[in-house]
């Protein structure tokens, strides 16, 4: 849109008329790419630095902290790889994410259906609840939370994590998805009545199918905030055989505190799989976002 | 929305169609069997919103609602965690933690991480958008990798960067290789400095997200008011200004919105990289951080909840404010949507 102005990728659609105004385009485009190439450089380099440092030595580290590795050592991986510890919260951090995941998507699946489609009294007050919930981040209501889950005998499973996660997760899938519904047509429902489906069955034999996409992405946001959710598990979780990975990091780092080189190993394998799922879903994730700030 | 009331037949329809015009249920069908129909769809549409929603909106009401109410409860005592709370203090609590000049100094913190945020972030993101709108080779995969920051846990970033910070570490080494040694700096313990440094990580974690955000929003205005423009012979600059900024308005609105409320909340990075103890002799800490540290860590339940209140009450003032005078012409449709 911008870019007929300001860039020369297709000069010879822009008739030469207005020469002067055209003039930034000349310049505009290689500066575009500096920075674009410099912006990248300062999002990906720390990143960089903890996957090489996992390949280097402490004494290497310690001699040049910024320096590519020389020679590669791989044993940095190796030990972590090969530990019960890492594979331990690695599991914890799958399960905890996997069901959060499902039990998000499940609720918030049927719950947005209710407030998209059907026509009753307390359909705007369930949205405008569910959008306040919005403004209750899960940090502020930690140090009650805990004591609810504590009342509950809760702490220190991995059950006390997702139950809160599915709660906290319920607004922003109500948010997503509640457009994503309402904007099924109404003739689907309406063909889909004639030919004898309840509203039930057709909730079940075409919105579910239809909504997939919007789903996809809130499965997604969902299970990277519970890989990622830290506090939570810090108030609820207290002995390390129940460790997510966010918490086995920072054990890691300050057991290990001396050994600079294994803390960045264990941490680049403990980010990789949010970065796999990621670079596999990306289209969705960029995509959802923005539909969610459009709706 | 005219026929989202759900009954499977022709005539549950068309008395849906009058009780949604005048409601007037009685009036609508004078038919016996129909309305005996009718009755029977509302009864059972009735179980089906209860079925469908009860189990997200009793989660909700239990895990979010509820412990926020709790909180009010809690904060009226003094409380170690165990057994009923019997030791009542009133507004103790509260009277004790708005004089503590602790308290006051982490809030202070969160005023400006809030501020500085939307000032650094805010134009930073913007212009950023402007640049990678363009039609340039590549713009998938830079969106794609500006976005990485924003992915990786906070532990994670907070870790690596506590290492590359460290007076010994990677950032002061590469400033003395490219010859601004001069530069170094404890980036961490010192006061002078700290709270930069956690701005510029904080800048490096959001903005991403920040410029997806406005990406989006720049991709949802007509391509035609840029031509229409260009036409009048307007140039590159006073177009960005008369037509992209107004019109993007709406979504930096709500960017900011989700930056002043991650702001108030901000937690993980700090208690990271700083700990609870470092982070208030280096002016890091924050409200958050000064609850884990008197609540749970201190074993002051009743303290702690009166922490969380606080915390509340002050983001929902903010949020109100900043709903009333700024949000309140975008909110209008997201919020009452649901009404209609």
């Amino acid at each position: 849109m911008t870019a007929t102005t300001a860039v020369p990728v297709r000069p010879a659609k822009q008739p030469k008329a207005r020469g002067q105004r055209d003039k930034p385009e000349k310049w505009g485009s290689p500066v575009t790419y500096f920075i674009a190439l410099l912006l990248i450089a300062v999002c990906l380099a720390p990143v960089v630095y903890i996957v090489l440092g996992g390949f280097r030595t402490n004494s290497q580290i310690s001699t040049n902290p910024a320096a590519f590795p020389s020679p590669w050592v791989f044993k940095n991986y190796a030990a972590v790889l090969t530990s019960t510890t890492f594979w331990g919260e690695f599991a914890n951090s799958i399960i905890v994410a996997l069901v959060s995941t499902i039990g998000v998507v499940v609720l918030g699946v049927m719950v947005s259906f209710v407030i998209a489609r059907y026509d009753f009294k307390f359909k705007g007050a369930m949205y405008s609840l569910f959008a306040a919930g919005l403004m209750f981040p899960m940090v502020i209501a930690i140090t009650p939370l805990y004591l609810v889950i504590k009342d509950l005998g809760l702490v220190d499973s991995l059950f006390g994590l997702i139950v809160p996660q599915v709660a906290f997760g319920l607004p922003t899938t109500v948010i997503i998805l509640v457009p994503f519904l309402r904007a099924i047509p109404n003739e689907i429902e309406e063909a889909a009545s004639i030919d004898g489906a309840s509203r039930l069955g057709f909730f079940f034999r075409m919105v579910i199918p239809l909504a997939v996409p919007g789903v996809v992405t809130v499965a997604i946001l969902s299970f990277i905030g519970s890989w990622n959710n830290y506090v939570l598990p810090l108030y609820i979780l207290n002995s390390q055989a129940n460790y997510t990975l966010p918490l086995g990091v920072q054990a890691f780092s300050s057991q290990y505190s001396t050994d600079t080189a294994a803390v960045l190993a264990f941490t680049s394998l403990a980010m990789l799989p949010a970065l796999i799922f990621f670079a596999i879903f990306q289209k969705r994730i960029v995509g959802g976002l923005t539909g969610a700030v459009k709706g | 929305m005219n026929n989202t009331l759900g009954t499977e037949t022709a005539a549950g329809r068309s008395a849906q169609g009058a009780l949604q015009a005048g409601g007037a249920v009685s009036s609508a069908s004078p038919a016996a069997r129909a309305t005996k129909h009718r009755r029977r769809g509302r009864v059972r549409m009735r179980l089906e919103i209860t079925l469908l929603s009860g189990p997200a909106i009793i989660m909700f009401l239990a895990f979010v609602i509820f412990p926020v109410v709790l909180a009010a409860f809690y904060g009226f005592f003094r409380w170690k965690g165990y057994g009923p709370p019997t030791d009542f203090v009133g507004l103790n609590n509260y009277k004790l933690i708005l004089t503590d000049p602790a308290f006051q100094a982490v809030l202070w913190h969160n005023l400006w991480i809030l501020v500085l945020s939307l000032v650094i972030q805010g134009p930073l993101a913007i212009v950023l958008a402007l640049l990678l709108n363009q039609k340039i080779r590549g713009r998938a995969l830079i969106r794609i990798l500006i976005f990485v920051p924003y992915i990786i846990s906070e532990v994670i970033v907070g870790t690596g960067f506590s290492l590359m910070l460290q007076t010994s570490g990677a950032v002061n080494d590469l400033l003395e290789h490219i010859g601004l040694g001069f530069m170094a700096a404890d980036w961490l313990a010192d006061p002078n400095i700290a709270l930069w440094t956690l701005m510029a990580i904080i800048s490096w974690k959001y903005v991403g997200f920040a410029v997806i955000l406005m990406l989006a929003g720049l991709q949802s205005i007509p391509e035609e008011l840029f031509e229409a423009a260009q036409l009048d012979g307007a140039s590159y600059w006073q177009i960005q200004r008369r037509i992209t900024l107004p019109l993007l308005g709406p979504t930096i609105r709500i960017w900011a919105f989700l930056s002043i409320i991650g702001s108030l909340q901000l937690f993980d990075l700090v208690y990271i990289i700083w700990g609870q103890y470092v982070s208030g002799t280096a002016g890091t800490s924050t409200m958050a951080i000064y609850m884990v540290a008197q609540g749970r860590n201190a074993g002051n339940y009743g303290y702690g909840s009166a922490v969380a209140v606080v915390m509340f009450l002050i983001s929902l003032i903010i949020a109100l404010i900043y709903q009333r005078f700024v949000l309140r012409r975008d909110l209008q449709g997201a919020v009452t949507e649901g009404v209609h």
